[in-house]
C-alpha cells in the first residue's frame, strides 16, 4: 500500500477549480457568531410562548412546553424528567410570577443538565495529540475536521490530517482541498487502503516531526453493521498503539437527527469509548435537542458545534445559547 | 428500519389479539400506545396527533362494532392509515414525451444527494434509459470528483463545469439534449431550509431546468424537523416525490410517514445501503407491512431472484434430491446469500420474527469464518467430511486462520443439518408412515443415511 503525503502547496489531485465558500466574516469571539446564526433560526420559527407566563400555569401549559421540548427532538423521556423537575420547582413556590418567569425557570433546568462538563478538547502532554473523529454517514466528520485544523493552525500548532475515509469516494480529495487551504499536512492511502494503516502512519509522521496535532478522519458508518464496527475498533486499537495516543474520540452528530441519535452514541460508545459530541448543523432550524438525551443517559459532554459550512463556523458549546435557542426565545 | 416501532406495535396487538371485545379504556390505552410508538419513532407531533385520531374515529365508529373481531378490526384500520399516510400507491416514472426526462435532487447537508444520483441513474440504466448525470454541487470540495467516481461505477456519463450551479444545470440538461441522453438527473448543494439566499438558489435551478422530477434526499434518521424542511423545499421546488436514504440503519423512519403526509407526496425511492445497487423503489404496503410486525418477504423474494445464480442454485437442489449435499453445496449457499446483503438487513424483513431475534446482531464475520474453513478443505474433504481426522483438522485449522475446536464445530454442526435435511423428506418425497411413497412417484431415501 502506497501512502502519498501532501505538502502545504502542493496541489491537490482532483483537477477542477472548486469555487470556495463565499467569505464569511470574521468575528473575536465565538458567544456572537453562535448568537447570530441561533438568532436567524428564531426569526424563522416563530414564537411560541406568546402566551404562557402571563395567567395561571396549569396543565395545558406544560402540554406546550412538551409540544416545544419534542417537536426539538429532546425526546418522551427526556421531556418528562424535564417537566417533572419544572412541575415540583412551581410546587414549591420556586417560580416567580411575572411573565417569563417559567420560561426561564425551563431554561435553567436544561443549562444544568450540562454543568460539571469539561469541554476542553483534551491534549497529550507529550505531542502529538490525537483525535479520532466518528459517526454515521453524513454527519460533517470531514467539514469538522476542515474547519478545525484550519483553526488549530491558525492558533500556531501544527496539524496533521490522516485520510482515513478509505471508503467514499474522493473522500481523500475533500480532505486534502481542507488541509491545502490551511497548511496543515494531509497522510492519505491508496483507495480502498486499510484505514488503521493510514492513521497510524499518520501518527508516526506527526510523532517523527514532532507535529502538535493528529486529526484521524473515518468513514461514515451505520452502528448496526457488525464488521463495520469491528473495523472502528481496530482503527481506534492501532492508533492507540505507541507512539499514538488517542486523547479524544469525537463522536459527530446531525442536529437534524430524531431519536437514532441516542442509538448511534450508544453504540459507538460502547464500541470505540466516545469522549465528546461535535453536535453539527446547528444554523439550520433542527435545534439537536437529541443531546439532552444523550448527555442524560451517556454523560458525554458536548465539545463544538457545527453552525455552517465555512471555516470560522465551528465554535465552542455553550450551554446557555443552546438552551434559548431550543426554547426559541 | 421500522424495526422499532414494529416491535411496539407488535406488543400492543398481542394484547389486543388477546381480548374478544374492545372497550373504550382498551381502545384508549391502545391509542395512547400507538401515539408513544409514533413519537418515539420521530414521527412528527402534528402528523402522529392526526393519525391517532383517524384511527381513533374509524375504530369506535359503526365499522368496529360490526365486526367479529374488534382487534383485528383495529389492526387493519393502523394498517390502511399507515400506508394512506405512506403515499397510498407507488409512483411510476412517466418519461417526457419529449427527451429528455430531468431529475432534479435537493435536500439538506449529509442526506446522501450524490450517492442517491449514481443509483438513481444506475436505476435508469436497469431500465433501458440511457441517463447523464450533472453535478451541480460546487459548494462542497470534491463533490464533482465523487460523482465522477460513482458516475463511472455505476457507468453513466457526468456533465460539469466549474461555472455556478444554475449555469452548471442549465448546460446538463442542454448537453443532454446535444448528445441524445433521455433522462438527465441533476445532483445539487446541501442546503439549509432556512438559508433564503441557498433556496433562492434551487428555485433559480428549477426555473433553468424545469424539472419533471424534483425529490427531496431525506435521511431516513431524520427528526421533528423533517416536516418543516419537507415544507421549505417543496415550496420552492414543487416536489414529485421524496427519496429516503440510509434505510440500512435501524432508526425508526418517522419522517417518512411525517412528510409524506405534510407534503402529500409519495416517497419514491429508498436507498438501503452502501452499493449502488442498494437503491429500490418504495413499496408503501410493504413499508406499513413491516410497522405491523407483517415482514417484507416480498422485497427479500425479489431481492433474492435478482441476486441468485440459478446454475448454482439447481445444482444445490439436484445434490439435495440426491441426498449429495456437501459442504461444497453449503459454501456455494453461503455465497449466495452473501450477495443478497448483509445478514442482519434480511431478518429484519422476516415475518413473524421475534423483536429479540431482530436486535440481535447476527455476525457477517462469523459467515466469513465458516467460508474460509470450508476453503482450506481438499475437495474430498468437502465432499466426505468423515475423512478429516485430527491431523487434517489442525492443517484446515491453520490454513483458515481458525482453530480446530471451530471446525470441529462446523462439523459437527453440518452433520446435524445433513440429519434435518433428510429428515425433513427433503430429499424425497415420503408418505406418513416414512416409508417410499408410491402415490407421488418418489424415490427412494438415499443408502447413504444415519
Amino acid at each position: 500500500m502506497s501512502i502519498r503525503r501532501h505538502r502545504p502547496g502542493e496541489a491537490t489531485p482532483s483537477s477542477e477549480r472548486v469555487s470556495a465558500a463565499a467569505p464569511r466574516p470574521k468575528e473575536a469571539s465565538s458567544r456572537p457568531r453562535l448568537a447570530e446564526r441561533l438568532s436567524r433560526t428564531r426569526q424563522a420559527v416563530a414564537a411560541p410562548f406568546g402566551r404562557i407566563g402571563v395567567g395561571r400555569i396549569d396543565e395545558a401549559t406544560f402540554d406546550e412546553l412538551a409540544e416545544t421540548l419534542l417537536s426539538a427532538d429532546v425526546g418522551l423521556k427526556s421531556t418528562g424528567r424535564i417537566l417533572d423537575a419544572l412541575r415540583e420547582k412551581v410546587r414549591a413556590g420556586a417560580v416567580g410570577a411575572f411573565p417569563g418567569a417559567l420560561i426561564t425557570a425551563l431554561r435553567a433546568e436544561i443549562v444544568a443538565g450540562f454543568a460539571g462538563e469539561d469541554r476542553a478538547l483534551k491534549r497529550n502532554e507529550e505531542p502529538p495529540s490525537v483525535w479520532l473523529f466518528v459517526g454515521v454517514n453524513g454527519v460533517g466528520k470531514t467539514t469538522t475536521i476542515g474547519k478545525l485544523a484550519a483553526q488549530e493552525v491558525a492558533e500556531g500548532r501544527s496539524v496533521v490530517v490522516a485520510a482515513g475515509d478509505t471508503f467514499r469516494a474522493a473522500a481523500c480529495d475533500q480532505l486534502a482541498s481542507w488541509a491545502t487551504r490551511c497548511g496543515a499536512t494531509l497522510v492519505r492511502g491508496a483507495d480502498g487502503a486499510d484505514p488503521s494503516s493510514v492513521i497510524f502512519d499518520a501518527v508516526e509522521h506527526a510523532t517523527a516531526r514532532c507535529r502538535d496535532l493528529v486529526l484521524a478522519d473515518s468513514a461514515g458508518r451505520i452502528h448496526t453493521k457488525a464488521n463495520l464496527m469491528d473495523e472502528l475498533r481496530k482503527v481506534k486499537r492501532v492508533a492507540d498503539r505507541p507512539p499514538g495516543r488517542v486523547s479524544e474520540v469525537l463522536l459527530v452528530i446531525d442536529a437534524t437527527t430524531g431519536q437514532n441519535g441516542l442509538l448511534q452514541a450508544r453504540e459507538f460508545t460502547s464500541a470505540v469509548g466516545v469522549t465528546g459530541i461535535v453536535l453539527t448543523k446547528l444554523d439550520g432550524a433542527a435545534k439537536g435537542g437529541i443531546v439532552l438525551a444523550i448527555r442524560e443517559e451517556l454523560g458525554l459532554p458536548i465539545k463544538l458545534v457545527g453552525i455552517g459550512e465555512g471555516v470560522d463556523d465551528l465554535v465552542p458549546f455553550d450551554p446557555d445559547d443552546f438552551a434559548a435557542a431550543l426554547l426559541g426565545d | 428500519m421500522f424495526e422499532i416501532l414494529t416491535g411496539r406495535f407488535e406488543e400492543i396487538f398481542t394484547r389486543l389479539r388477546g381480548r374478544g371485545r374492545l372497550t373504550d379504556a382498551d381502545l384508549a390505552e391502545a391509542l395512547r400506545e400507538i401515539r408513544v410508538a409514533l413519537l418515539e419513532g420521530d414521527v412528527n407531533l402534528e402528523v402522529a396527533r392526526e393519525l391517532v385520531e383517524k384511527i381513533r374515529s374509524r375504530a369506535s365508529g359503526a365499522e368496529l362494532e360490526r365486526s367479529l373481531t374488534p382487534a383485528q378490526q383495529v389492526i387493519k384500520i393502523v394498517n390502511a392509515e399507515l400506508i394512506a399516510t405512506l403515499g397510498g400507491e407507488q409512483l411510476r416514472i412517466a418519461y417526457a414525451p419529449k427527451p429528455p426526462t430531468v431529475v432534479l435532487l435537493a435536500g439538506l447537508q449529509g442526506s446522501g444527494k450524490t450517492s442517491a444520483a449514481a443509483k438513481l441513474a444506475r436505476w435508469f440504466v436497469e431500465q433501458g434509459r440511457h441517463p447523464l448525470l450533472v453535478a451541480a454541487d460546487l459548494q462542497r470540495p470534491a463533490a464533482v470528483a465523487q460523482l465522477r467516481l460513482l458516475g463511472h461505477e455505476v457507468g453513466a456519463a457526468v456533465f460539469s463545469m466549474p461555472t455556478d450551479p444554475v449555469d452548471v444545470a442549465r448546460r446538463g440538461v442542454a448537453e443532454a439534449v446535444r448528445v441524445g441522453r433521455d433522462v438527465v438527473v441533476i445532483d445539487t448543494a446541501g442546503r439549509v431550509s432556512i438559508d433564503t439566499a441557498l433556496m433562492d438558489e434551487v428555485r433559480a435551478i428549477g426555473r433553468a431546468t424545469s424539472p419533471h422530477y424534483s425529490f427531496l434526499v431525506l435521511d431516513a434518521m431524520t427528526g421533528q424537523d423533517a416536516v418543516a424542511t419537507a415544507v421549505a423545499f417543496h415550496d420552492a421546488l414543487a416536489l414529485d416525490g421524496v427519496i429516503l436514504t440510509k434505510l440500512d440503519g435501524d432508526a425508526r423512519g418517522g419522517a417518512a410517514l411525517s412528510v409524506a403526509k405534510v407534503v402529500g407526496r409519495p416517497i419514491a425511492f429508498v436507498s438501503t445501503g452502501e452499493r449502488p445497487s442498494d437503491f429500490e423503489v418504495f413499496r408503501p404496503d410493504r413499508m406499513a407491512s413491516r410497522i405491523l410486525g407483517m415482514g417484507d418477504v416480498l422485497s427479500l423474494i425479489e431481492r433474492a431472484e435478482q441476486t441468485y445464480d440459478h446454475e448454482v442454485a439447481g445444482r444445490a437442489v439436484a445434490h439435495l434430491r440426491s441426498g449429495r449435499f456437501s459442504l461444497e453445496d453449503f459454501h456455494d449457499q453461503l455465497q449466495q446469500m452473501k450477495r443478497l446483503g448483509p445478514f442482519s438487513g434480511l431478518v429484519g424483513m422476516l415475518p413473524g420474527m421475534p423483536r429479540e431475534m431482530r436486535n440481535a446482531s447476527i455476525e457477517d464475520s462469523s459467515v466469513t469464518r465458516i467460508e474460509a474453513v470450508i476453503r482450506s478443505m481438499t475437495p474430498d474433504e468437502r465432499e466426505n467430511p468423515a475423512i478429516i481426522n485430527g491431523s487434517r483438522r489442525t492443517r484446515i485449522a491453520a490454513g483458515s486462520g481458525t482453530t480446530p475446536a471451530e471446525v470441529n464445530d462446523l462439523l459437527n454442526r453440518f452433520k446435524e443439518m445433513q440429519k434435518l435435511i433428510r429428515s425433513s423428506g427433503m430429499m424425497a418425497p415420503v408418505g406418513p408412515k416414512g416409508r417410499r411413497d408410491k402415490r407421488k412417484g418418489g424415490r427412494v431415501t438415499p443408502a447413504r443415511s444415519r
